[in-house]
């Protein structure tokens, strides 16, 4: 049997009925990623004599009958900006290479008290900077549907390794968009939870008022599954004092009768690929089919959220790496003149272009003259763009619209900027800009066989709604059951 | 708005990074890009609305004044670069 | 011309909160290099800053202590600067909304009041430490202190010399001792204080170029490097130039001040709101609540001690220059009704000898219960000044029962009649020369003879009886 291929509660289901052992599942996903790795790139980092021996244990503990949790003895892998106490965590920059944290991200514990199995550390952008994985230190993340094409960024590394199966689930972050592009590129579903809903202690910040951890899984019952592990209030970090948590396995039913649903009009008028635009639509109508009440929506000041989201963003970035100046952690120059020279050579040679541009960018922003015209005003439209959704999840349970305008594009086909960036942003920003949930789920393909994703935003703390009609629509469609076809070997 | 040589050497001040001049060039160009690509905020009306900073209604949350252990020096200091004595070193500072 | 001096100070005082203010590390001074830190206050990758309570809540305490209308709403921002001993390169401090504003604080120099503006007071977090001297080529950091709380006071620009940021900075520290928010310490580096000083020709409204100086490490730094600063603006005026706008550092040692950097360039630290940390609202019942653990402040307390224990202006201003000096001093008057008598105790041998020994007052090993025991001895006759004085020396070094080291020492008071004339008997057999120039009319030889029989007694005798009997005795 192909244990790899299996989600995580099939895998549950045969374990329970000692059909499997932990060993043999994480042995099934170590030799997939041994197979397929050397192609798709995920990892940077791989634990896999850890891994092998945390099964060994389990399987031991398993044996005296303990009662263990549902998420024990899975594999799962983490994208590398989420510290991992023991195991280096590099953020995909030549600035942390060598940097071992010694402490854990407290959704990383969660995940790790249940007794998951580590397989390794995912390859993302340089800082979560990036659309392609282009700007990592260490390499390229390839698409598992097409090995010439992009996974998505900046979380490629857990989208691409969920959907060749490499691991069963995957940790991601998400400031702008990255865990949902790159979800919707490999054709997985990925869950952006409400600000504040998931701690991001222990998350290397980008972006700290937008910065959120969610899963990337292989369907939407896993996804609820890992989101009810790792979600909740936790004292390290004060943003997460308000989570409120549900029962979010329990809220997966097939039923969506009665709830309303609103098509985010500007998201099709210009700017998105023609299958991404009837893929979508169609979806709509699935849902309207299973029903649904859906009505077009208009939101006009969502087209500012890109800009507002990339001022935000990038104020909070030039302050947030500052700390990287060589002194207490991370890579320093070898050889430098004085102080001055040791910032800047150290920074210099330590970060890529994509940084320094964001943190120039931000410097930019904040700078006296310029902070009122761009930092204070992005800061404004947010709350314009927020006041526009608060007012529409009155009326609506869920908004739909498309994750990307595009489909996952060929290595080299579009420059990686901070500009391009900006305009992937465009569905995926206002969500992070506002601290909505929004969820990712597969709705179709396009073309050229690439996964299309279908996004929904709903209102905070409303993901048990969200998964819930991920969960219809996806009861009642097999666009999550298909995988890349590519043959490797 | 266009972002000039100038402030890129400002900005690369700020930040502490040293470019070359084409370097200087290449993030000019690139700023200037993104400077006017966001330059929508600032046609936008704002006029009355207050900012938001935080985008959820978290509050007052604090921890109490108590002491926890500290981490290990040595465990501290694993990952700095140059330690002496303790303590991290850097090139003589003058004040 | 006549120039006058305008200054403003910049206080920054750590709060004496057990843990640090984002994190739980221990803030105890004096600790082996980086063993009080952790990945917060290293500004290790991904952890998050957490509000200590007490420090906001002594942050308030203090505004209420100095008049100040607290805010309602605030929050934290961030203060960005690369240095080696901020491992953020961002200090996590208040630009826009501190926690304080508008507050005062009324001074008494040369006997006259005057009434110096309090402009802020905000909530910060303090830097490492910078260690120079060890290596020639190289500078240690330690991050022990960073993020020990700090308050940072800034006044208006209403001193108007060299004296009056003195007694400002003596009157501060009282206060903030009394409400006990900081211990001030400012050879700890516990209070410290910059200041911002301009001269303008007299009568002129407008404002002078000022210079910041830095590193003043006591308040004799303060007065000294004001001087300095103010005869050395005042040279440059009446030749002819003009003041830099610069921020200059103190050398006391050399007892001059040189320029650090010039300030046209002023630095922009691009502040921005904190992201990591929640807003904070204060409501009036938890500012009320605040007030009512501030004690009863130096300057009420000393009008008080006038009113109410009849005590000349000097003794009150003394005894509420500490509050456990006021504290000490209320104690013993609830045992004992003559504030007077007991002011002159604390005042004189009390106040010696705790400079002396340069010891806390908290520390001295008299109690209240056992000065008290020592003034009654001496009212019930049973001890004479004198001697009081030594036992009060010995209560001072063995905190023993003044009773019990009378009782010890044999130094009770010698009253008994008979024993008293056969001793004064014999002085006078000793002395025949001064009995005889007091027959002849030299009154003062009763002294002599009073001080003889004092010495003869071991300073026993009761002083009374003893002039008593020799006048007797010198009759017959």
């Amino acid at each position: 049997m192909e244990l790899y291929k299996l989600t995580v509660h099939e895998a549950v289901d045969l374990i329970n009925k000692k059909e499997v052992t932990y060993q043999q599942i994480v042995q099934s996903a170590l030799q997939q990623i041994h197979e397929v790795d050397k192609d798709v790139k995920a990892f940077i980092t791989l634990t896999d004599e850890r891994a092998l021996e945390d099964s060994r244990q389990l399987d031991a503990v398993k044996a005296d009958e303990e009662g263990l949790s549902v998420l024990a003895g899975i594999p799962f892998g983490v994208e590398d900006n989420i510290c991992t106490q023991g195991v280096r965590t590099t953020c995909a920059s030549k600035m942390l290479d060598n940097f071992v944290p010694p402490y854990s991200a407290t959704a990383f514990s969660r995940i790790a008290r249940q007794r998951g199995v580590l397989m390794g550390k995912l390859n993302t952008d340089e800082f979560s900077m990036g659309l392609t994985t282009e700007t990592s230190y260490f390499h390229e993340t390839r698409n598992p549907w097409d090995l010439n094409r992009i996974a998505g960024g900046a979380s490629a590394g857990a989208a691409a390794a969920v959907a060749a199966d490499e691991v069963f689930y995957a940790l991601a972050t998400d400031t702008g968009g990255s865990l949902r592009r790159a979800a919707a590129f490999c054709g997985v579903v990925g869950l952006k939870p409400t600000y504040g809903m998931v701690s991001r202690y222990g998350v290397i910040s980008s972006g700290s008022s937008m910065d959120q951890v969610g899963p990337i899984a292989k369907n939407v019952k896993d996804c609820a599954l890992v989101f009810q592990a790792i979600a909740g209030s936790d004292k390290a970090d004060p943003m997460t004092a308000t989570a409120r948590v549900a029962d979010y396995v329990g809220a997966l039913a097939d039923d969506i009768k009665g709830l309303r649903i609103g098509l985010l009009r500007e998201c099709f008028d210009k700017g998105i690929d023609k299958d991404v635009k009837e893929a979508v639509l169609n979806a709509a109508k699935t849902l309207e089919g299973l029903g649904a009440h859906v009505e077009e929506i208009s939101l006009p000041s969502v087209e500012l959220a890109p800009a507002a989201h990339c001022v935000i963003l990038s104020a909070e970035v030039s302050s947030n790496l500052g700390r990287y100046d060589g002194i207490k952690y991370g890579y320093r120059v070898e050889r430098c003149q004085d102080l001055d020279d040791l910032y800047k050579k150290t920074r210099t040679q330590g970060f890529g272009d994509e940084v320094k541009l964001r943190v120039m960018l931000g410097t930019y922003a904040l700078s006296a003259g310029n902070y009122e015209r761009y930092y204070l005003q992005a800061l404004k439209v947010r709350t314009i763009i927020k006041a526009e959704l608060e007012k529409a999840f009155e009326k609506f349970d869920a908004v739909v619209l498309p994750t990307c305008s595009t489909t996952a594009w060929k290595f080299g086909d579009k420059v990686d900027s901070a500009l391009a960036m900006f305009l992937a942003d465009k569905y995926t920003a206002p969500a992070s800009i506002a601290g909505v949930p929004a969820i990712t789920i597969p709705c179709g393909f396009d073309v050229n066989g690439l996964p299309i994703g279908m996004q929904l935003m709903g209102k905070p703390f409303s993901e048990a709604t969200l998964l819930r009609i991920a969960f219809t629509f996806e009861q009642n469609t097999d666009y999550h059951i298909k995988r890349p076809a590519i043959d490797w070997r | 708005m266009e972002i000039t040589v100038k402030d890129v050497e400002y900005l690369a001040e700020a930040a502490k990074f040293e470019f070359t001049e084409d370097e200087k060039q290449k993030f000019a160009q690139a700023l200037s890009d993104v400077i006017n690509a966001v330059d929508v905020l600032a046609q936008t009306d704002t006029q009355g609305v207050q900012p938001t900073i935080y985008v959820i209604s978290v509050k007052n949350v604090f921890r109490e004044d108590e002491v926890l252990p500290s981490m290990d020096r040595d465990i501290l200091l694993k990952n700095a670069a140059d330690v002496q004595d303790g303590c991290y070193r850097v090139p003589k500072v003058v004040e | 011309m006549k120039y006058e001096v305008v200054i403003g100070l910049e206080i920054h005082a750590e709060l004496s909160t057990q843990s640090k203010v984002f994190c739980g590390c221990s803030t105890k001074f004096g600790a082996a290099p980086n063993t009080q830190c952790c990945p917060i206050c290293i500004g290790m990758p991904g952890v998050l800053p957490l509000i200590n309570k007490k420090a906001l809540e002594y942050t308030i305490k203090a505004g209420l202590a100095l008049n100040c209308s607290i805010a309602r709403y605030t929050k934290m921002d961030r203060k960005n600067y690369f240095y080696p001993d901020l491992p953020r390169a961002c200090q996590i401090s208040q630009y826009d909304m501190p926690v304080c504003q508008n507050g005062y604080l009324d001074i008494v120099v040369n006997g006259s009041t005057r009434r110096i503006g309090i402009n802020r007071i905000h909530l910060e977090e303090d830097a490492g430490k910078l260690l120079h001297d060890q290596y020639a080529d190289s500078t240690l950091v330690d991050l022990n202190r960073s993020g020990v709380p700090l308050i940072e006071i800034v006044t208006e620009p209403d001193l108007r010399s060299a004296e009056e940021a003195k007694v400002f900075l003596e009157t501060l520290r009282t206060i903030l001792r009394y409400i006990d928010v900081s211990d001030c310490k400012m050879e700890e580096g516990s209070l410290r204080c910059d200041v911002n000083i301009s001269i303008r020709p007299e009568g002129q409204k407008e404002f002078g170029v000022r210079t910041e100086m830095k590193n003043l490490n006591s308040f004799r730094a303060v007065y000294r490097a004001i001087e300095y600063e103010a005869n050395r603006q005042i040279a440059i005026m009446e030749e002819g130039g003009t003041v830099l706008r610069e921020t200059r550092r103190w050398d006391e040692g050399a007892g001059k001040s040189f320029s650090m950097r010039a300030k046209e360039h002023a630095q922009d630290y691009r502040y921005f709101p904190e992201p990591d940390l929640p807003p904070i609202e204060i409501d009036d019942e938890w500012v009320e609540e605040i007030r009512r653990q501030i004690p009863e402040l130096p300057d009420q307390k000393r009008r008080r001690y006038v009113e109410e224990y009849g005590l000349p202006e000097y003794d009150a201003g003394i005894l509420t220059s500490s509050k456990d000096l006021a504290d000490y001093f209320e104690n013993c008057v609830k045992l004992y009704e003559n504030p007077k008598a007991i002011s002159n105790w604390l005042m004189g041998d009390f106040l010696r000898l705790v400079n002396e020994k340069n010891i806390e007052i908290s520390d001295v090993p008299v109690t209240a219960e056992n000065l008290v025991k020592l003034l009654k001895l001496i009212d019930s006759k049973v001890i004479s000044g004198p001697i009081a004085k030594t036992v009060f020396e010995e209560m001072f070094n063995t905190g023993k029962d003044p009773e019990a080291i009378v009782e010890e020492k044999g130094l009770k008071q010698i009253t008994d009649r008979d024993e008293l004339v056969k001793v004064i008997k014999r002085v006078l057999e000793e002395n025949p020369k001064s009995v005889e120039d007091y027959k002849k009319g030299k009154k003062k030889a009763l002294g002599f003879l009073v001080g003889q029989t004092m010495k003869a007694t071991r300073g026993k005798a009761n002083p009374q009886l003893v002039n008593e009997i020799l006048l007797e005795e010198l009759e017959k």
